[in-house]
Order: structure tokens, then C-alpha cells, then sequence
């Protein structure tokens, strides 16, 4: 009798302890229940053609939701942490268009991403019809914020900013170096992206005092830039100006090593592989002294030197997409701050007042204006000995322009 | 409009572009003249080949060596694609041979994509930055292998064609199924070897093309069409077509890019290619359609 | 009712069936992703009914309907930005200008005598001219492609609702497949079938068969610029990549094959059953880029290898197969 009560009483203490110790590790996510995630949607191309710049925006993406929630989520919705929503452009407008559609069903409070400009001019559209905000990363094709949709907003510069800003560091240069450059010749990809900066050029080139003496279109792919640098070569320009995607920029700059062909300088716009890293790393040579005007972190900025280590660390290229898509998040989980709700409504006009000054792009504070960030633009960068380096605007240039080319 | 000497550099650039146009447009031919299929898998094999090359790059094999392993592989396996998958699954029909191997494209195109992602890579060769001086032109060193080298495959499958056993079994085939069939030539065999040698020659074109390219899941896509074009141009089904159409197409190519400029430039391959359709459909040396 | 009238029903019926039966998919179903899938693939299934006219029933295998699908979208897109036709009026105009460069097209190649393989990749060369055309032409906004200004209103062929332009769509296919029936049952449609067998037999029989090709691919061209016309309304952006690229050429040749090339549902059921499985193999397999469309590619292969004759064939085996009891 004694030992049957014993027992009952230890089964019985052991039942309640399991239920204590249930109820206790349960507890923290009853806690954890009242502050519901807020979802957000990222939309990039990672399959297809444009898969390598789709991931590396998903990873800055991912890596600020990261450091948001590690820095205890949204206080104004009880320390609510984000969730992404990913979603694969599959480098199609019309891809673009059917992850709006699901992400919007889901449920996010937001998209941001897009990258490539003919997605982010569906998706935005598409994101419009459900009143969703949408903030995208790169696309520079100016009618993206030329349309009055209110949902849609760019962070980084657009393709008129751009060139605008690289003209200016251009006529900069070449007066501190005593207006070597007279001749200019253009190669661009013969895209939207290529095509739409390239009219830009001609047309402003021209005013700055610059002959523009041939305007050379590839499409892209390319399989080969012979006859290009052959031209380049017959027309001797003192500088050439390219606007390609990385494996064309690539193709061309060796093939101009090859054919020994050294201009007074290399001034590329939003050139895709001018400021990449990878280039660089595998072409020293042809890379020496080229300069880009692209978008860039803020190489003074301590969270972006972290990040950069940390990417670095991952073995994978800290690149533009990856600043911008951290930045992008970081302006959003401000505006769902600053709107103290995951309504969608309500964080298109925070982000219409927004005044977000903690990212990590060399950019003043943020002003919207028509979807347009007034305070976004790009740097000038150089490649030397290996390394790339900023070199406009002062404020954040970490080295001198070495301009024009050492002969 | 333009100085002679760059006229001349640009046909001399459009000969070296045409040797790798003609040893991919090599592959496409046979199978087409002895099978009388259009290999839809052409590119995607072609990516994998440069994959394969690529790889053994970084492991340490130059191209032009790994070639000699890489060739052999290949023709295995375009062998056992065309004896085990392509030739099953078809039944027979044309549209469906069509079928599977644009089924076959998109799966290895992608399966590529899985395995290697998508970013672009390059490879650097020791004789990468050679170059031989032709006073106004320099000839990069790959390319000119790259002519080197397909002037030796030309060589080795003509003797191939005409002066074995296999080469007669391929082209009675080729000529008269039923026929060959009758006399005790197994077909089923013969079409998979023609596919093999099809395999084997674009790892060749792979092997001489990267030093100069660049690869990543879809850089074979690039040379599609322009095969078509080569093909039809030289004939349907000829070898010596396909060789002397691409080292032709290379040439238009380059001075209609000249001119025209490199997007425009395109149109004139293609303009070619219809007005060859439209006017003289056997091309150069084909066979009757 | 009188014999005629009661034959025209049972061959037109199914059709319509059918039709009714999707029409109902938005009222069951209001997930808007869904809706937009569908609408897709109707879109597809669309442009391959064009395809299919020409290649199932005709013989002649296009590798370039990009050709009609593009001209249709960039002539409705052109006609209302740059000329300021009314939407509607814009979407008759594109399917005409498909249908002209369809004329021209089969003109010249027909009349060079191209068939088979030859046939095939004069279509593709056209469509890549026509790409590359449209990418530098001006009026076609070149690279920038063309955009329609957003303005959702009825009369501007723009619907807020998935649903009605799902029912549009929905009724473009329908009347794609009751015109294919149609053909079915004409003079028309058995030259043509005798064309597909024996150009030459025809021929000697006294068909005129360059009249009847010439026919067939305008009218093909036409319903695959119909498609290319509804893709620009419903995602008001266009670029020579989208219009005219490799892409649309081999989605519309397909949904045919998959579903039954040469009958009247296969391009349906094949569009359906392609998008149906490049969506279970998306949801399959989660983050992996390209593993999706790898499986996609090798469940085509095998439904090749096992399915020769599409679904159309499976469905019609199986329905044999039940009938097996009754005499025949």
C-alpha cells in the first residue's frame, strides 16, 4: 500500500513537473504570440539571367530583417519581429508581376527589391492595385517614378541623377587634370538600361564642352568585342565611356588589353562590372584604373564596414545590391515604426514624410519626392592596385583620382 | 568609311569567330543530316561542355589538354543520350524528338543552374594576353588556336566520313535508312554515334571558346541561332558545309557589325539566313531538302 | 429541332461545356494569385490554339509565332499610345496586323516551297528580325519598350478585377476553340488535314495549297496576335524581349504538343497542364533556383516518352477504354 501510494505520489510529482516544465517552455512563446510578425515581401530575380544580382539583393535583404529584429523588432507593435516573404522574379516582368501577386496574398505589409528596371515597372504596377508599397532597390529607368503611382518608391538613383552626377565628376576631373579629355566615345548595351543612359550622355556630353565621336551599341549577350575595340582603336578617343552588364564590360576590357589599346581614361556609368569586386580580383590588369559611377555603401559608415566583413566572411561580394537591399529595409522597418501599424496605407505616407537618415548608402537624409529619393546619389569609384576605391564626392572619398592614365 | 586595315582586321576577326561557329554548327549538322533532327539541345550541351572545361581549368588541365579527355566523355555521353533517352523517348515521331530535346535543353540548362549558380566566370590562360602581331591588328593567341584547332577537326572527320567503315555506315544512313537497315547496318547505333561525334566536337568548341568567353548557365544560348544559320547556309547535313558556312557567317558577321553597328549587325545573319531559305534552301554543298 | 441544327450543337457543345465550366473557376476560386496563373496560362493556351491551326492541323511547324505574338502586342500597345485608338478598336487592329505579317511571312516562305525543318527555322529567323527590329526601331520606343499609361476604367480595356479579365481571356480561348472546330468541320479544314498528310497528293488533287497555307497562317497568326494583344492590356508593358522573344515561340508550340497537337482541346489542356506543373514543381521545391524548372523540364521528357500523343491521346485512350463494354 505504502509503496503503490509512493509511487502514485512520484508519478504524479513527475506528471506535474512535466506539465510545469511544459507550461514554462511554452510560456515565452504564448509571450511571444501577442507581438505577430510583420511580413515583408522580397522580390528578386533569383533564377534566370539576372540570378547572381537577385541573390545578392536577397542577402542584404535577409541580413538587415537580421539585424532588425536582433535589435528588438518593431517597439511601436510591442517588439514585433519582420518576416520575409521571398519572392523569384525569375528575371521576367511577367514573373515580377505573378510574385506581387502572391506576396500581396500572403499578406505583406511591403515589397521591396525588383532590381532589373522592366521588372520593377511591372511589379510596382501590378503591387499598385493593392495599395502596397513598394520600394525599389536599383531599377534606374526614370519612367518608373514618372508614372504618379503613390505605392512606388526608389531609394537609389535613378538613370537621369546618375548621368547628371558622373557628368559633373567628369568636367571635375578633367579640369583638375588640366582638360586632357576632349573625345569621348560611347559604348552601351543596347537594352533599356544601356540605351536609355546612353541618350542621356549624348545628349549632355556635348553641353559640358565633350565631342562625342561614336556612339557603339552591343546587344547583350555579346559574344565577342573585336570589332568594338577595333573601332574604339580607329577612332582613338581620349576616353571611353561603357554602360554594359558585367560579361560584356568583361569581354571588352580584355579584348582592349589584348589589342594594347590604353585610352587617356576608362569613365564607365552604371557600369555592371567596373566596381565589382570580382572583376578586380580576376582581372587586375585590365581593371587598373577604371572608373565607375554606381551605386555604393558609405565607406565611412561603421555598421557598413561590419557588413562588409561580414559578407566578406560569407565568401560571397559585397556589392551594391547587397548596401542597397539593406539600406531599402532598414528605410522600411522605420516607416512601419513611424506609422506605428502594418497597414499598408499608413507606411506609404510615412514613407512619403520619411526623413530616414540611418542607412548605409552615402546618401543624405531621405526626401521623397514623386517616389524619387532626393537625397540618393551615386559615387565615383576607382580601381587601384586591387582595390576599389571612392573618389567623389569628398565627403566620402577615401583616395585620390589618379586621372588620366598613366601613360 | 572605314580605313582598309580595319576592314581587313575585322574579316581577319570574323575568320576566327567563324572557326567556333563552324565547330558548334558542325554538331548541329550531322545530327541533322543523319538523324533529321534539329538538336534543340545544342546550346545547353555546349554551356555543360564549357562547365566541363571550365572546371578542369580550376583543377589545374588547360583547356587545350583537357580537351583530350573532355572530347571522348562527351562522346560518351551524347552516345548514351541518343541511344538511351532521346531515341525511346520519341517513338519515333518528329514532334516529339523536337519535344525531348527542348525538354532535354531546359533540364540540363537548369540543372547547370542548380549545381554551379549563375554568376559569370572567366578563365585565365598562360597564352591568354599573347598575342600575334600583324602590325595593325593583334591576334589574341586563344583565338587563333581556336582556328588551329578547327582546322584539324575538319581534317579528322572528313577522314572520319570518308575513310572508315564507321564514316560509310554514317552516311549510308544518312542517305537511305531503310536501305542501310537492309544491308545490316544497325541504325539505332549508327544515329547514336553521330550524336556522340556531335557531343564530342562542341567540348572541342568549348575547350578552344573559353580561354576567350566567359561561362555561366546560358552562354551557349548565344550561339544557337547563329548555328542554325550556319548550318542552312552550308547545306543540311554537310560537314564542309557547316565549316566553310561558319568561317562565312563569322566574316558577315563582323563586317555587318562594322558597319552597322554590333546590334543592326545582328539583323544581317539573319537577313542572310532567310534570303539563303528563300533563294537556295540546300545552301552551299546540302543535300536536296 | 431540325437534324442540322441538333448536329451543329453536339459538335459545338463540348466547347462550350467546357467553357462554362472554367467560367465558374472565379467564383469559386477568389485567391487572386491563382486567378493571375490562370490567366496566364489562358493567355498561352491562347497563342497555341493559333499555333495549332497551322501546325496540328496544316502540317507546317513554326519555331517563330513570337513573330504574330509580338506584332499584336506592340500593335495595340503602338496604335493607343502613339496614335490614341480606343482600346478595344487598338486590340482589332493588332490581330490585323498579325495577321498581315502572317500573310507576308507564309507569302514569301511558302512560295519559296519551305517545309518541314526549313519551314521551321525561316519562322525563327523572321521573329529574331522582328526582335532585334523592335529593339532599335523608334516607334517601338526601342529598348525602353512601350507602356501603356495606367487608367483603370472599363472603357480603357483595364479591369481592377482578376476575374474579368479571366473571363475575357476565358472567351478569346472559347472562341479560339470554336473556330478550330469549326475549321474541323469545313472544306477548308480538310484540305488543310490533306495538306498536313500529302502536300504533293493534295496538290495533284487540285488544292490550291499555297491559297489554303496562306489562309491558315493568317488566321494562326491572327489568334496568336490576339494573345500577344491581351498581354499587353493586362500587364501594360512591352519590350522586343517580351513581344518577340524566344520564349512565347516555345510556349505556344507546347501546350499543343503536351495536350494533342491537331485537336480542337489540346492547346487548353496542355497550357493548363504545363502551368499546373510548373507550379506544383515551384511549390515543390522551394528556394532552389532552377531546380523548379529542371523538373519541369525533365516531367516533360517523360510525359514525351510515356504520352506520345499528349493528354488529348491519354484522355482518349481512357475514355476507349471505358466505352470498351459498349460495341463500337
Amino acid at each position: 500500500m505504502t509503496k503503490h501510494n509512493a509511487q502514485t505520489t512520484r508519478r504524479g510529482a513527475l506528471k506535474a513537473g512535466a506539465a510545469f516544465a511544459f507550461g514554462a517552455l511554452a510560456l515565452p512563446g504564448y509571450l511571444r504570440a501577442e507581438a505577430a510578425s510583420v511580413k515583408v515581401g522580397v522580390l528578386q530575380p533569383l533564377t534566370g539571367a539576372l540570378a547572381f544580382d537577385g541573390q545578392a539583393g536577397q542577402l542584404g535583404a535577409d541580413l538587415a530583417i537580421k539585424a532588425v529584429n536582433a535589435a528588438g523588432g518593431i517597439k511601436a507593435l510591442g517588439g514585433a519581429n519582420l518576416e520575409a516573404v521571398i519572392g523569384d522574379a525569375r528575371s521576367t516582368p511577367d514573373g515580377g508581376s505573378s510574385e506581387v501577386e502572391r506576396l500581396a496574398g500572403e499578406g505583406v505589409c511591403a515589397i521591396v527589391g525588383g532590381f532589373a528596371s522592366p521588372i520593377c515597372l511591372a511589379a510596382t504596377q501590378a503591387a499598385s492595385r493593392y495599395d502596397l508599397p513598394y520600394i525599389v532597390d536599383v531599377g534606374v529607368n526614370d519612367q518608373i517614378v514618372s508614372r504618379g503611382l503613390k505605392n512606388t518608391f526608389r531609394f537609389a538613383p535613378g538613370a537621369s541623377i546618375v548621368s547628371a552626377q558622373a557628368l559633373d565628376n567628369l568636367v571635375k576631373l578633367n579640369d583638375a587634370a588640366g582638360k586632357p579629355i576632349k573625345t569621348v566615345v560611347l559604348v552601351h548595351e543596347d537594352g533599356l538600361f544601356g540605351s536609355g543612359l546612353a541618350k542621356l550622355l549624348e545628349a549632355e556630353l556635348p553641353k559640358r564642352g565633350f565631342e562625342v565621336i561614336d556612339n557603339i551599341a552591343h546587344p547583350t549577350p555579346s559574344r565577342d568585342m573585336s570589332n568594338i575595340a577595333l573601332e574604339i582603336k580607329a577612332k582613338n578617343p581620349d576616353l571611353v565611356i561603357p554602360s554594359s552588364y558585367y560579361g560584356e564590360f568583361v569581354l571588352l576590357a580584355r579584348t582592349m588589353q589584348q589589342q594594347h589599346i590604353k585610352p587617356k581614361g576608362i569613365f564607365a556609368v552604371l557600369n555592371g562590372a567596373a566596381s565589382n569586386y570580382r572583376f578586380v580580383k580576376e582581372f587586375p590588369e585590365a581593371a587598373q584604373y577604371v572608373i565607375d559611377t554606381n551605386h555604393w555603401y558609405d565607406p565611412r559608415n561603421e555598421t557598413a564596414i561590419a557588413l562588409k566583413k561580414e559578407v566578406d566572411g560569407m565568401g560571397k561580394f559585397f556589392t551594391y545590391n547587397v548596401a542597397l537591399n539593406y539600406s531599402a529595409i532598414l528605410l522600411l522597418a522605420d516607416a512601419i515604426e513611424r506609422a506605428a501599424s502594418a497597414d499598408r496605407l499608413k507606411i506609404i505616407e510615412a514613407l512619403e514624410s520619411s526623413s530616414f537618415s540611418k542607412h548605409i548608402m552615402p546618401y543624405g537624409p531621405t526626401k521623397f519626392v514623386n517616389g524619387q529619393n532626393t537625397g540618393a546619389a551615386p559615387v565615383n569609384t576607382q580601381v587601384q592596385d586591387g582595390d576599389i576605391k571612392v573618389i567623389f564626392p569628398d565627403a566620402f572619398a577615401n583616395a585620390k583620382p589618379v586621372f588620366p592614365v598613366p601613360a | 568609311m572605314f580605313a582598309p586595315e580595319i576592314v581587313i582586321a575585322a574579316i581577319i576577326n570574323g575568320l576566327l569567330t567563324g572557326a567556333v561557329y563552324a565547330l558548334v554548327s558542325v554538331a548541329l549538322t550531322l545530327v541533322y543530316g543523319v538523324l533529321h533532327i534539329i538538336n534543340f539541345a545544342q546550346g545547353a550541351m555546349l554551356t555543360a561542355a564549357m562547365f566541363a572545361a571550365f572546371f578542369a581549368q580550376q583543377a589545374g588541365v588547360d583547356p587545350l589538354i583537357a580537351v583530350f579527355g573532355l572530347a571522348p566523355l562527351f562522346f560518351v555521353l551524347g552516345y548514351a543520350m541518343q541511344r538511351y533517352l532521346i531515341g525511346p523517348a520519341s517513338h519515333g515521331k518528329d514532334s516529339n524528338i523536337l519535344l525531348v530535346t527542348l525538354g532535354l535543353a531546359i533540364v540540363i540548362e537548369n540543372g547547370l543552374l542548380v549545381a554551379f549558380g549563375s554568376d559569370t566566370r572567366t578563365i585565365d590562360v598562360p597564352y591568354g594576353f599573347s598575342s600575334v602581331d600583324l602590325g595593325y591588328v593583334f591576334l589574341p593567341m586563344p583565338r587563333v588556336i581556336a582556328f588551329g584547332v578547327t582546322c584539324v577537326v575538319a581534317a579528322m572527320l572528313w577522314a572520319l566520313l570518308n575513310r572508315t567503315d564507321t564514316g560509310k555506315a554514317i552516311r549510308a544512313v544518312a542517305r537511305e535508312k531503310l536501305g542501310a537497315a537492309l544491308v545490316g547496318i544497325d541504325v539505332n547505333h549508327v544515329y547514336a554515334v553521330t550524336f556522340g561525334i556531335g557531343a564530342a566536337c562542341l567540348a572541342v568548341a568549348a575547350c578552344v571558346l573559353l580561354p576567350s568567353y566567359y561561362v555561366q548557365p546560358r552562354a551557349g544560348d548565344a550561339y544557337i541561332l547563329v548555328a542554325f544559320t550556319v548550318v542552312v547556309l552550308g547545306g543540311m547535313g554537310s560537314v564542309p558545309g557547316a565549316m566553310i558556312g561558319g568561317l562565312l557567317i563569322g566574316i558577315v558577321e563582323s563586317l555587318s557589325g562594322l558597319y552597322f553597328g554590333e546590334s543592326l549587325g545582328q539583323l544581317g545573319i539573319f537577313l542572310l539566313f532567310i534570303l539563303v531559305l528563300l533563294v537556295r534552301p540546300t545552301g552551299l554543298f546540302g543535300a536536296r531538302a | 429541332m431540325s437534324p442540322a441544327f441538333a448536329d451543329r450543337l453536339r459538335a459545338y457543345a463540348p466547347m462550350l461545356a467546357a467553357a462554362a465550366l472554367l467560367a465558374l473557376t472565379p467564383l469559386a476560386i477568389s485567391a487572386n494569385t491563382v486567378l493571375n496563373a490562370m490567366v496566364l496560362a489562358l493567355l498561352i493556351a491562347l497563342a497555341g490554339q493559333g499555333w495549332n491551326i497551322l501546325a496540328g492541323y496544316g502540317g507546317q511547324f513554326s519555331f517563330g509565332h513570337a513573330a504574330f505574338f509580338g506584332t499584336g502586342a506592340y500593335g495595340t500597345a503602338i496604335l493607343q499610345a502613339r496614335f490614341g485608338w480606343n482600346a478595344y478598336a487598338a486590340f482589332v487592329g493588332a490581330i490585323g496586323a498579325g495577321a498581315a505579317v502572317g500573310g507576308l511571312i507564309g507569302f514569301l516562305s511558302f512560295r519559296a516551297g519551305l517545309r518541314g525543318s526549313y519551314f521551321a527555322l525561316v519562322t525563327l529567323a523572321f521573329a529574331e528580325v522582328l526582335r532585334i527590329v523592335a529593339n532599335a526601331a523608334w516607334f517601338t520606343g526601342g529598348a525602353a519598350g512601350a507602356l501603356l499609361k495606367l487608367d483603370v476604367r472599363p472603357e480603357n480595356f483595364q479591369f481592377s478585377s482578376r476575374a474579368t479579365f479571366f473571363w475575357i481571356a476565358l472567351g478569346l480561348v472559347t472562341f479560339a476553340m470554336l473556330a478550330t472546330r469549326a475549321l474541323e468541320r469545313r472544306r477548308f479544314g480538310a484540305y488543310l488535314v490533306a495538306i498536313r498528310e500529302n502536300e504533293d497528293a493534295a496538290k495533284a488533287l487540285g488544292v490550291d495549297t499555297l491559297k489554303v497555307k496562306l489562309q491558315a497562317i493568317a488566321l494562326s497568326a491572327a489568334i496568336t496576335a490576339a494573345a500577344g494583344a491581351f498581354y499587353t492590356q493586362y500587364f501594360l508593358f512591352v519590350d522586343a524581349d517580351i513581344a518577340y522573344g524566344n520564349w512565347i515561340s516555345v510556349e505556344a508550340l507546347l501546350a499543343p504538343i503536351v495536350g494533342g497537337l491537331g485537336t480542337v482541346f489540346g492547346p487548353l489542356l496542355g497550357a493548363l497542364a504545363l502551368h499546373g506543373l510548373a507550379e506544383g514543381a515551384k511549390a515543390l521545391t522551394g528556394r532552389i533556383p532552377g531546380l523548379d524548372v529542371a523538373l519541369y523540364g525533365s516531367l516533360l521528357v517523360l510525359a514525351i516518352a510515356f504520352a506520345p500523343n499528349g493528354l488529348r491521346g491519354l484522355l482518349g485512350r481512357l475514355g476507349r477504354g471505358l466505352s470498351f463494354g459498349r460495341a463500337s
